[in-house]
């Protein structure tokens, strides 16, 4: 499917995991994406990898944005990406994550399958020009 | 990437990624969706369907997940689709229904799916009829449909359902003026939701109170209001005793609930339960799919049509060379849109020649 088509909108997931109660970045971004003219689901706060898995699958999302500020994403992330990959849903899904990574563990991250990492100061246009030229064909 | 014919395969075989493939084809018009959907009707029929529409605020989306949690205790699965509106500048959308279903987490037979209005005329209502058939396809016992009832496009969406439940939030006071029209009709149970909160009985009262004036209303304009004769019968039912041979109608019942704390929950699907037999045995089911389905089909022949005039206009030089002639005052659309249909119009008029 082209993504020239009209009724062809992107389906984008934002999502909070873990005990981690800092939703302003997350809200940010959801706005700017309904901005764009993305379709955005909003899991809300505290949620576990399980629920963020079955709703990515379930909303058959083409983009999930994990924000994560707690610290946890070496534990968190993973268990996100093993549960897409159960329901078959990891290879056409772009998973982003947004927060703060320290250097060294973004190439795990992305080891693991995350396509990218935004950090503090990344700008709103750059990350949704992101979403536009790297959402996978389905 | 899976085949449409995969696709359809993994639906049937209970794949839940399959399922929300399939919707999103549904949503996004892919090639070959309508022979997808149109397979999927052999499977259909098994599922409930229930609306839920109200005010924004009225707690559609918490009794949603309660009745959810519910149907879920004796074993049934539930397909929720919660429709929110989208802008109509950008398309985006932003879908919140999710949050607040927390029940039924982590529960993969509780599939809820987020849908919003993506800018085509009547579209979404076809899109909702078609998700609800793919989760019937599916194996779900019981779909809900959750939207926000602000206008006719909410209205032709509940209608999708077999039964539909009606939110006013307690103090509403006029705000009950102001469903009448509309939202009446298309209750048939009204739900007053945070009952524990002043001015239930009230609105309790001003529910029981509109429903009857209603029903007179009806009678002396002379069915005036057509389409709920059905309903307009079944409130004769508050006068015990009168019209006996009316009995048979469907008496607009009305619950009050506390979605938060489950109360009055087992209530209401009581009565979702009994509106389900009124239908079997009044025969007004049929009626009602009848009804939904020459509905399907006419949206179904519009948008076609539609597609087809856009093409005619695509090769007329595009609207906005046709709509500079008219502000220019070459023109008007009366004679643009009459000399568009006459090649169309000349075309069918010659098929109907030929069959003859």
């Amino acid at each position: 499917m082209s993504a020239g088509s009209d009724q062809q909108s992107v389906r984008c997931m934002v999502a909070k995991v873990g005990l981690d109660g800092h939703d302003r970045g997350a809200h940010v971004i959801a706005r700017a994406f309904r901005d764009a003219g993305f379709e955005v689901i909003y899991s809300g706060l505290h949620k576990g990898p399980d629920e963020i898995v079955q709703a990515a699958v379930q909303e058959d999302v083409d983009v999930l944005g994990i924000s994560i500020l707690s610290g946890a994403h070496d534990t968190l992330v993973p268990k996100i990406m093993d549960g897409l990959e159960e329901y078959g849903a990891k290879e056409d899904t772009l998973v982003l994550v947004g927060g703060v990574i320290p250097e060294e563990d973004r190439q795990p991250l992305k080891d693991e399958g995350v396509s990218a990492i935004f950090g503090p100061g990344t700008s709103i246009e750059e990350t949704i020009e992101f979403v536009r030229e790297n959402t996978p064909e389905r | 990437m899976k085949s449409n014919r995969e696709l359809f395969e993994s639906l049937l075989a209970g794949e839940h990624r399959a399922l929300a493939r399939v919707i999103s084809k549904i949503e996004n018009r892919s090639p070959g969706y309508r022979d997808l959907v149109s397979e999927l009707y052999a499977h259909t029929g098994e599922a409930d369907v229930i609306g839920i529409t109200g005010s924004p605020g009225a707690g559609k989306s918490t009794l949603v997940d309660k009745l959810a949690e519910t149907y879920r205790e004796p074993g049934e699965t539930v397909g929720v689709i919660a429709i929110d509106p989208s802008s109509p500048f950008t398309g985006g959308a932003v879908l919140g229904d999710r949050i607040r279903m927390a029940s039924t987490v982590g529960d993969m037979d509780v599939f809820v799916r987020s849908m919003s209005a993506r800018g085509t005329l009547g579209g979404l209502s076809t899109a909702t009829a078609d998700a609800v058939k793919a989760m019937d396809a599916f194996g779900k016992d019981k779909i809900i449909i959750e939207t926000v009832g602000a206008g006719q496009n909410e209205i032709d969406i509940v209608r999708t359902a077999d039964t539909v439940a009606v939110l006013v939030p307690p103090g509403s006071g006029d705000d009950i003026q102001t469903l009448k029209a509309g939202i009446l009709e298309i209750a048939d149970v009204f739900v007053v939701n945070k009952a524990d909160r002043d001015g239930t009985d009230r609105t309790v009262q001003e529910l029981r109170d509109m429903i009857l004036l209603d029903s007179g209303d009806g009678y002396s304009s002379g069915g005036g209001n057509h389409h709920s004769q059905e309903v307009i019968d079944a409130h004769d039912d508050w006068e015990p005793g009168d019209n006996e041979d009316r009995a048979t109608g469907w008496t607009t019942p009305i619950v009050e609930t506390v979605a938060t704390r489950s109360e009055g929950v087992e209530e209401l699907l009581a009565e979702f339960e009994s509106h389900r037999e009124y239908l079997v045995d009044s025969d007004e089911r049929a009626a009602q799919v009848r009804q939904r389905y020459a509905e399907e089909i006419r949206t179904l022949l519009r948008e076609d049509v539609h597609a087809m005039l856009e093409a005619e206009l695509e090769a007329a030089g595009g609207i906005d060379d046709l709509a500079e002639s008219v502000r220019r005052g070459e023109t008007d659309p009366y004679s643009i849109a009459g000399d568009l249909l006459e090649p169309v119009e000349n075309c069918v008029g010659e098929l109907r020649v030929d069959e003859e």
